[in-house]
């Protein structure tokens, strides 16, 4: 616990890092995956080759995609380049199908009378289907945030400064303390990612309170 | 850069002894094996358990909250834990393994039982009243009509192992990782991007052969295809019920009921 307390401004720069490193995608991501993840469902013939395609990015091993990523984007193998854009692949690969089964997931009754009322195209998506998805898409997000947070610590086997610098400073260094201080810091920012959405979510669905 | 990779590749010192890539191979597909069995005996009995009778849901969530856990933490907390207790060449081998496993249990575990939880009750009714036993029940009915859930939750629990096996290297385990740990300590890119690639390709392979197995092992019925070939209605009634408040895991069934819409 001293050892915390003496360490706890590094501590939080280091958290503040983790939070970038696994934030930042999760936003750009995000904006992406909706046109995407859209597409797949206006075009049924698309569906499958963006969910499959998003789907393979998934199954890169995190470390060997750090790795690998500058041979794609000619960057140095320690620019932080590299760790976003592998971040944003990832969130990808989970988002494009959750916004597109969100955006399936909405009643045909409602598209329906949504239609009725004079709803045409890109105004029944952003008035009706989209936040009709939130939900959906929130519970993906929140999948994509806390799986971020995890494989982010892998890129301090690289040598990338995160929460994950405690867990193979403290394996080195055989300290217990620094392995269990990026534990929990990982577990904690998890944590806050998954309720910062959940808030998100529960704020711009008012709807779901009434129904409940 | 692409010339020393291939160059790396093409070499043939690489490919035979004890650092060679067919060992290496070997060694990454054994230690993920090992750990996905073990996996599946804990994961798939407990799971068929807990969808069956509904209790101890709790296992469920506690295995889910288990993923928030850095995997690369977890490996390190239990091989300074229990390396120095194991005196053996297996220091490295047996923590890894133990991760592995607490890895791959979460997600065959909520598969288990989230398809046998969502086995249709109409089905289990129709089973009883033909004279089948609860043996039987189960065997014949509840566990088909799981598999595709449970074999997605086998699917995603493997890419899970082959990834983490890969940092495992760096606790002294074998495997492709080796080449990815090895290489980065002495900056040798040409190594570390070799090995990278020759575990993107494993993964890729991994996840081809078990959605071929999850293609063939999946019975008819439940995939849609059988049905949809015989009556064109489309199924407005089980889409429509769809509820946009619950966030379960879209399946492979759900996939099928939009194409039929479609």
């Amino acid at each position: 616990m001293t050892w915390v307390a003496d360490h706890i401004g590094d501590i939080l720069w280091y958290a503040g890092q983790h939070t970038l490193l696994a934030g930042i995608p999760l936003i750009i991501g995000l904006i992406i995956a909706l046109p995407l993840g859209w597409v797949a469902r206006r075009y049924s013939k698309l569906y499958g080759f963006l969910i499959a395609g998003s789907g393979l990015l998934y199954t890169i091993p995190s470390l060997a995609l750090f790795i690998l990523m500058p041979l794609i984007l000619g960057t140095r193998i320690l620019d932080t380049l590299n760790v976003y854009v592998a971040m944003t692949l990832y969130t990808l690969a989970l988002l494009v199908r959750t916004v597109a089964d969100g955006l399936g997931a909405v009643p045909d009754s409602t598209r329906q009378a949504a239609v009725a009322m004079g709803f045409t195209g890109m105004r029944r998506l952003l008035k009706v289907d989209l936040p009709l998805a939130v939900p959906v898409i929130a519970a993906g997000l929140r999948v994509a945030a806390v799986s971020n947070v995890s494989i982010v610590s892998v890129a301090s086997l690289v040598g990338f400064p995160q929460l994950g610098y405690y867990l193979t400073d403290g394996y080195q260094r055989t300290f217990p303390t620094e392995i269990i201080v990026g534990i929990v810091g990982c577990v904690l920012l998890a944590l806050i990612f998954d309720t910062v959405i959940r808030a998100g979510a529960w704020a711009i669905t008012p709807w779901q309170r009434v129904a409940r | 850069m692409l010339n020393s990779i291939g160059g790396w590749l093409t070499d043939p010192a690489h490919w035979t002894g004890p650092n060679g890539i067919p060992q290496r191979v070997l060694e990454h597909l054994i230690y993920s094996g090992i750990s996905l069995v073990i996996a599946a005996l804990i994961a798939i009995p407990l799971g068929v358990i807990v969808g069956h009778s509904g209790r101890a849901k709790w296992t469920v969530s506690l295995a889910n909250s288990l993923r928030a856990v850095p995997s690369l933490g977890l490996l390190f907390a239990v091989a300074l834990w229990l390396g120095p207790k194991i005196a053996s060449s297996l220091a490295y081998v047996i923590p890894s393994v133990i991760v592995l496993v607490l890895l791959a249990v979460p997600p065959i575990l909520s598969g288990t039982y989230a398809g046998i939880q969502g086995v249709d009750p109409a089905a289990r009714d129709a089973a009883k009243g033909m004279g089948m036993r609860g043996g039987e029940v189960l065997r014949k009915v509840e566990l088909p009509c799981a598999l595709p859930l449970l074999l997605s939750g086998v699917r995603s629990a493997t890419l899970q192992v082959i990834a983490t096996a890969t940092i495992a290297a760096s606790i002294s385990l074998g495997g492709l990782g080796r080449y990815l740990i090895d290489g980065l300590s002495v900056s040798d890119y040409a190594e570390m991007a070799s090995g990278a690639i020759l575990v993107a390709a494993l993964a890729l392979v991994m996840d081809g052969i078990l959605s071929i197995v999850q293609r063939t092992a999946v019975s008819p019925g439940l995939t849609g295809k059988f049905r949809n070939t015989r009556d064109n209605r489309p199924v407005v009634t089980t889409t429509a019920r769809g509820d946009a408040s619950d966030p379960a895991s879209p399946t492979d069934r759900a996939d099928d009921q939009r194409e039929a819409l479609v």
